[in-house]
């Protein structure tokens, strides 16, 4: 039977050992092709249960598999098959674009490394930018960079955090629709993490698409968006997230 | 090692490769210091020496060996410690650490790095020693490159210490990539036997590889002799060196996993 993308049981990390949990005992199962979105507030345990999920935090209880993986002892059979994409985390500035995807092919190991960078700068529209250095790029155009760099090994798995901030409402849709249609072609799985409502309601508006609200590090509600704004009588899932955040219960949530 | 770890490496010499591609200043600094030091200690030895042209002066080629071999250890510690920093200052490394390569090939990357930096930086202040002080250090014969292997390598054992004290403070630590070395060479003894310490500091000297060599070094200018004890202790010490230092190096790659710092490093 093919392992999940993602298995957390329990997964807890503790910064300081007297401190607040940032992620407190998390369980889920991702199947694969899903797309699933992490929400909620600054310090809910977004970026952290992603930084677990990537084995760059150790957790401090729990365990976490990644494609059938265990991300504690065979991490690095994984990260072959997955990517991310963040935009806190940047490229070398004054290395070309091109020179960019070259490193990261070379790093995963990509067969018919300049063929792939090729395909990626049509898919992406960077054809005209490759020989640029990346510093020197806008938000939007470092965004399409920072995607062909996560897309560059044909991922099973991608984890996204926010992955349209700081870009304007014509980009993020163009980001949107190209994950949509990464996601249609490879079948890949994707977990999101996001402030943006309506971007997690649209990419994981699909079948098997589901949503983790967190708050506190802890899963407070769970559900497809679809579930999520009928439990909650909402509209949108921004409203939801309100009701949770600010602890509201819906009669029909409660 | 597989064809996919070679790769790897090689991915990450590139990227610091496509650095100096396009920064014609980064590849004249490399020169810049190495040939400036050539420069100065070749008119100190020639001032020791009593007479600008007597270049064959044992002492002051003992001066002029000591500081092409030094900026040996200096660039090799350099080049490895800076080029880590190098992915610190452009926040790649959350990338690099989410990718699949493995720390033990990260810190290859890094020696690969030292060792082209070491050459282009040394190479041309050793001929320009030849030219300008007609001071051939391969003199010494082949036993020169043995010297060059082992300073090199007890500045990879450094480099691998200032990395692990990057990853525990972050770039609050980078002035140790300039400067830990300069601690480092009172006792190094490049100039001076190692006799010439107080007897209390000598077995601190006798501990670095770099003090061997530089005994080495002097017992094949002035006696025209290697002195294969030297030698050897010198390369039994680099391993010492390296296998702590490395231990030291995972152990705090592990701590940053834990901490998190891998996340913020750059901050």
């Amino acid at each position: 039977m093919e392992s999940d993308a993602i298995q957390a049981e329990a997964l807890t990390k503790r910064y300081r050992p007297e401190g607040p949990p940032a992620v407190d005992g998390l369980t889920f199962r991702m199947p694969r092709g899903a797309t699933w979105g992490l929400l909620g507030g600054n310090g809910a345990g977004k970026t952290t249960t992603i930084a677990m999920l990537l084995g760059l935090l150790v957790p401090s209880g729990g365990r976490v598999s990644c494609l059938g993986h265990d991300m504690a002892r065979d991490r690095f059979a994984a990260l072959a098959r997955m990517n991310f994409s963040s935009p806190y985390i940047a490229l070398p500035a004054r290395i070309s674009v091109a020179e960019n995807l070259r490193v990261y092919a070379h790093l995963y190991d990509v067969p018919r490394t300049e063929q792939r960078i090729a395909e990626l700068a049509e898919e992406l529209q960077l054809t005209e930018l490759l020989d640029r250095p990346a510093g020197e790029l806008s938000a939007g155009q470092k965004t399409r960079v920072a995607l062909a760099k996560a897309l560059i090994n044909r991922p099973e798995l991608l984890l996204l955090d926010e992955p349209t901030a700081s870009l304007d409402p014509d980009t993020g849709d163009w980001v949107r629709s190209l994950l949509e249609r990464y996601r249609a072609e490879s079948g890949c799985a994707i977990l999101l993490a996001s402030h943006n409502m309506a971007e997690v309601e649209r990419l994981c508006g699909v079948p098997g698409g589901h949503v983790l609200m967190l708050k506190q590090g802890r899963v407070v509600d769970a559900g497809s968006p679809a579930a999520l704004l009928a439990k909650y009588g909402r509209e949108d899932l921004e409203e939801v997230f309100l009701d949770i955040a600010r602890g509201r219960q819906r009669a029909a949530a409660a | 090692m597989n064809r996919a770890a070679l790769r790897r490496i090689w991915g990450l010499v590139y990227r610091h490769l496509a650095l100096y591609r396009r920064s014609w200043p980064r590849l004249l600094e490399l020169m810049y210091w190495p040939v400036l030091q050539m420069v100065v200690w070749g008119f100190v030895t020639a001032y020791v020496a009593g007479i600008q042209a007597n270049t064959a002066s044992l002492a002051a080629a003992a001066l002029l060996g000591g500081a092409l071999l030094w900026e040996v250890a200096l660039r090799g510690q350099m080049g490895f410690s800076i080029s880590f920093l190098e992915e610190i200052w452009s926040r790649n490394l959350g990338h690099v650490f989410v990718s699949p390569l493995r720390p033990r090939e990260l810190v290859a990357a890094l020696m690969a790095m030292s060792l082209i930096r070491v050459v282009v930086g040394v190479a041309p202040a050793v001929l320009l020693a030849w030219l300008l002080y007609a001071f051939g250090l391969f003199r010494m014969g082949p036993v020169v490159v043995a010297f060059f292997l082992a300073l090199l390598l007890m500045g990879w054992a450094v480099a691998l210490g200032v990395t692990s004290l990057l990853l525990r403070y972050g770039a609050g630590a980078e002035t140790l990539a300039w400067s830990v070395l300069f601690g480092i060479a009172p006792i190094s003894c490049v100039f001076y036997p190692v006799a010439v310490l107080p007897a209390w500091l000598q077995p601190l000297a006798l501990a670095l590889p770099a003090s061997h060599v530089f005994e080495g070094m002097r017992a094949a200018l002035l006696d025209g002799a290697i002195a294969w004890a030297h030698l050897g202790w010198a390369f039994v010490l680099d391993a010492a060196w390296l296998v702590a230092m490395g231990w030291v190096f995972m152990r705090q790659f592990q701590a940053a996993r834990v901490k998190g710092a891998l996340l913020n490093i750059g901050e």
